[in-house]
């Protein structure tokens, strides 16, 4: 697909890094000249230098022939301008970032006369990311498919765990409940494990089932956490300011840190709800004072990773329930893993895998179209939803005679909202839901999970 | 460094030689001549040498902007050591050195050659000879780079390191459909050069080595007398209006198949490049009207030189040797001027020349005004400093060279007429220069130093310096 980026940043350098993987024709447009010498001496794309919402920076540029257009410029305004602008000039698609919660809002309202195909927003995306997280905490990390009905989680088999030296399919009998676990990530490896594999503590495992399943799986396991009460956010950026919306509104207690006074006063105005405190979020007495001790999970926001790092290990060491860090810059994650901070939000990444589900959706075909696509350990393994079509190759073939290519899990099928964990015997129906795990990257539909 | 990727790339540039020297070899079968055992064993070394070093490769690792050198300038050795063992291994060039000099000649498009009778070689060296300009005048690494899919991304460095010019971009986004795109354009136009010599009544075999010499502009005739050997002047027209063609950028040719006509009339450094050739083309005719008497002849004559010197292919229809002084001067000037960015002709370059005169005007206007904020600009669209710094640095290196290497071989007792040619016809890459190496003339009399003098030469004019002196710095070669 020909793609044009607008806007070398965060978001946009991740998106060119990301989509080039997936063999795309890539433009880029940045303002600044040394930005896209370096994007273009490291990835095969084309460059341009100039402003990405003139007229003329966008013809030679080839917008015409494009069938997206992503802005990711640091203003708003001028991404809109840019998607409008672009559509005018015969772009197929176009996404913007918009990231003013003051036009998100209106923007789904406006999206149609914009002729947008997508908004991304990710510091909202982030927050709801975290939300996520904080309401089901015995996650480290949970993904939906179909509207909720199945869940993805993933989580870590401790030490002490229920889970450690389980063999899988005695683990399914023993508890007895409809859950799946489709990849386990042993330290540097990755596995799609069948009925015969075996935990080990120290696993990070990813579990498919339903919310209510779930649920039990961890009450039965003796890792379930009750809800939490009390968050602590530190620093009042634009992701807090999202989160602790989402967070008062399912009535969890927020209080917020933040060192710049007259931001401090605007949040109270937003955020009725809140306590908002002025103060140094990275200063120890500070957070004792304001009760750390008392709250049950802290989000670091800062604008800054190092500080980000440091306030959420303080937290760590004090016995916290969940401790959720924001980072920007992704080569920390792997430093974070190992002085046992799991929650890592990286804002660009969710939304650069959100634009690249788009993407791939983006190419449906006729035997089915592509709903969710999510990038487990590092973008190693892939979960995709496929709703089938009516007159797919697949339908009504019992599931042990589709010869399924190598690294590939049918997950589990959701019929009538129904969830089916499939054997040999089952079949894939019309209109079905699929999930499906594979570390073979690049699937468009549900025929590439089978060898030709 | 990374020396396995280095490695792996230099191995797939020798695959890729001895793949292409099967052709001269099927012609040696074909005309059942004496080479037939020098170029099946260069070709079978080649493949075998090439298919090892290419699994040295490491699956993930990448190449940077220094790799990138390192590679172009190593494969440009190599290509030239194993091209040169046909000459040598077949006898008809007694000299190791001689016959890498031939090669290197070849390879970088120059043209000047050390054997006195070139019509006793046979068919098959003469193809050879030919077809190194073909490869040299785009690349090896641009063919490379558009036959293989190299997956890595940053292969970009080899593309810049080895396309000349002050700055080197994409046609398209993706860098394997570029070199598609330019090896298509460039085997089109050859093809129409073949077909429109042909209909000119040149023989099948004449009409292909001389559009390979062409196109590469490299000027390895296959005659003594060069092209004044077909004594046609349609043949001179042609080629005239050819060696003019292969020395413009190769992606005005790309804006002219998207239709986009205004872009390519409006660039300068096309106008420069064309009014250089007419004026300079005037002024000649002029001066050489006495000699030829005829207005129709003395222009014939003269646009042939100017084209030929210019695109530095090198062919020849006169001896220029002995024209006026004044002619062969600004024959001479004509040499360091060179061709367009991204073509297949060498020297200084049209646009590199444009850069450094404007940004000289603009140091003279800031001396008047000294608080006055100037940028320089081309086709409208300012220059960054990186590149005017880079296109003066070029120069500064370039004189180095060129005064050392005069130098060197003016040891060899020449006349300084000859020295300074010499080493201007193959810095530049254009293949004849003036007294005793003139049309007529041949290198063969200098001394093996300078020989290899000139074999760097001729490399780092192709290669445009800086690859060629990457291989010197030992900070380079540190892991």
């Amino acid at each position: 697909m020909n793609i044009v980026i607008i806007g070398q940043g965060k978001v946009g350098s991740t998106l060119t890094e990301y989509l080039i993987n997936e063999s795309h024709d890539i433009t880029v447009i940045d303002i600044n000249v040394k930005t896209i010498e370096t994007i273009t001496n490291t990835y095969d794309v084309m460059g341009f230098t100039g402003n990405g919402a003139s007229y003329k920076v966008q013809v030679e540029a080839g917008v015409g022939k494009a069938d997206l257009v992503i802005a990711s410029t640091p203003t708003d305004e001028v991404n809109i301008l840019c998607c409008l602008l672009a559509k005018k000039i015969g772009a197929k698609h176009t996404i913007a970032r918009v990231r003013n919660p003051e036009y998100s809002n209106q923007l789904y309202f406006l999206r149609g006369d914009l002729g947008l195909s997508m908004i991304i927003n990710p510091e909202l995306d982030a927050a709801t990311e975290m939300f996520k997280l904080i309401s089901f905490p015995s996650a480290l990390k949970l993904d939906a498919f179909s509207r909720g009905r199945v869940e993805l989680a993933e989580i870590k088999i401790d030490n002490d765990s229920a889970l450690d030296g389980q063999i899988l399919s005695q683990l399914y009998k023993k508890y007895n409940l409809k859950i799946l676990v489709c990849v386990v990530e042993r330290e540097n490896d990755v596995f799609i494990p069948g009925g015969d594999f075996v935990l080990k503590k120290g696993d990070k495992i990813y579990i498919t089932a339903s919310h209510a399943a779930l649920s039990q799986f961890f009450k039965a396991i003796k890792n379930y956490q009750h809800k939490l009460k009390k968050v602590m956010i530190v620093g009042g950026g634009r992701i807090g300011y999202y989160l602790a919306g989402l967070l008062s509104a399912s009535s969890i207690e927020v209080k917020i840190i933040e060192q710049d006074e007259k931001r401090c006063l605007e949040l109270s105005d937003l955020l009725p709800k809140c306590t908002v405190i002025c103060g140094d979020g990275t200063d120890q007495t500070v957070l004792n004072e304001e009760g750390l001790n008392e709250t049950d999970a802290i989000v670091s926001l800062t604008g800054i990773d190092e500080e980000n790092m440091v306030i959420s290990m303080y937290a760590q060491h004090r016995g916290l329930k969940k401790v959720i860090t924001k980072i920007n810059r992704q080569s920390f994650v792997g430093m974070l893993n190992t002085v046992g901070l799991e929650s890592i939000i990286s804002p660009k990444i969710i939304s650069a895998n959100r634009v690249l589900g788009y993407i791939r959706a983006m190419t449906n075909s006729e035997s089915s179209s592509l709903k969710t696509m999510y990038k487990l350990v590092d973008g190693r393994v892939e979960a995709l939803e496929f709703e089938i079509s009516e007159n797919s190759e697949v339908i009504g073939i019992p599931l042990r005679d589709l010869r399924i290519k190598k690294g590939i899990l049918i997950g589990c099928i959701i019929r009538r909202g129904q969830i089916l964990f499939p054997g040999g015997n089952d079949t894939i129906e019309k209109y079905d839901s699929v999930i499906v795990i594979t570390n073979n990257k690049g699937l468009t539909e549900i025929t590439d999970i089978i060898t030709k | 460094m990374n020396y396995r990727n280095v490695l792996s790339i230099l191995g797939i540039v020798l695959f890729a030689e001895g793949i292409l020297l099967s052709i001269p070899l099927l012609i040696s079968v074909i005309m059942h001549d004496d080479c037939i055992l020098a170029f099946g064993v260069t070709a079978l070394s080649a493949i075998v040498i090439g298919l090892a070093l290419s699994f040295a490769r490491k699956k993930t690792s990448d190449l940077t902007a220094k790799d990138g050198f390192i590679i172009c300038g190593l494969s440009w050795i190599i290509l030239s050591l194993f091209g040169a063992l046909p000459f040598f291994i077949s006898g008809h060039v007694s000299s190791f050195t001689d016959a890498l000099f031939e090669t290197v000649s070849g390879f970088t498009t120059t043209g000047s050659s050390v054997i006195s009778d070139v019509e006793a070689l046979t068919k098959s060296l003469l193809f050879w000879r030919s077809f190194t300009h073909w490869i040299g005048g785009m690349g090896v690494l641009v063919f490379i780079l558009a036959v293989l899919p190299l997956s890595q991304s940053r292969t970009m460095h080899l593309m810049k390191a080895e396309v000349p010019g002050p700055k080197v971009g994409k046609l398209v986004s993706k860098l394997r459909f570029t070199a598609q795109i330019l090896y298509a354009i460039y085997i089109v136009l050859t093809i129409v050069e073949v077909i429109l010599l042909l209909v000119g009544g040149m023989p099948f075999f004449d009409a292909v080595v001389n559009s390979f010499a062409t196109a590469g502009t490299g000027g390895f005739a296959i005659k003594n007398a060069s092209i004044a050997a077909y004594n046609s002047a349609y043949v001179d027209g042609v080629i005239t209006v050819f060696m003019i063609l292969f020395g413009i950028n190769f992606n005005l040719y790309y804006l002219l198949l998207m239709r986009d006509i205004k872009s390519v009339l409006k660039n300068r450094e096309l106008h420069v490049y064309l009014g250089i050739i007419v004026l300079a083309t005037a002024i000649i005719a002029a001066d050489i009207y006495s000699t030829y008497s005829s207005v129709a002849d003395a222009l014939r004559y003269s646009s042939f030189q100017v084209a030929s010197i210019i695109t530095t292919t090198g062919f020849a229809t006169a001896d220029f040797n002995q024209w006026s002084n004044f002619s062969k001067t600004i024959l001479v000037v004509l040499m360091f001027i060179g061709s367009c960015a991204g073509s297949t002709g060498g020297g200084i370059k049209v646009s590199r020349i444009m850069i450094l005169i404007r940004n000289s005007m603009r140091e003279i206007k800031r001396m008047i005004m000294p608080r006055a904020v100037m940028s320089v600009k081309i086709d409208g669209k300012p220059i960054d400093n990186d590149t005017i710094s880079g296109a003066h640095s070029y120069l500064c290196i370039y004189l180095l060279i060129f005064c050392a290497s005069v130098i060197i071989l003016s040891a060899d007792c020449f006349d300084l007429t000859t020295n300074f040619t010499s080493v201007a016809a193959c810095l530049n890459n254009i293949g004849p220069g003036l007294s005793m190496v003139g049309p007529t003339g041949n290198y063969a009399a200098f001394s093996d130093i300078s020989k290899i003098v000139l074999i760097f030469d001729m490399l780092a004019g192709r290669l445009e310096i800086f690859p060629i002196l990457m291989l010197f710095n030992l900070s380079a070669w540190k892991k």
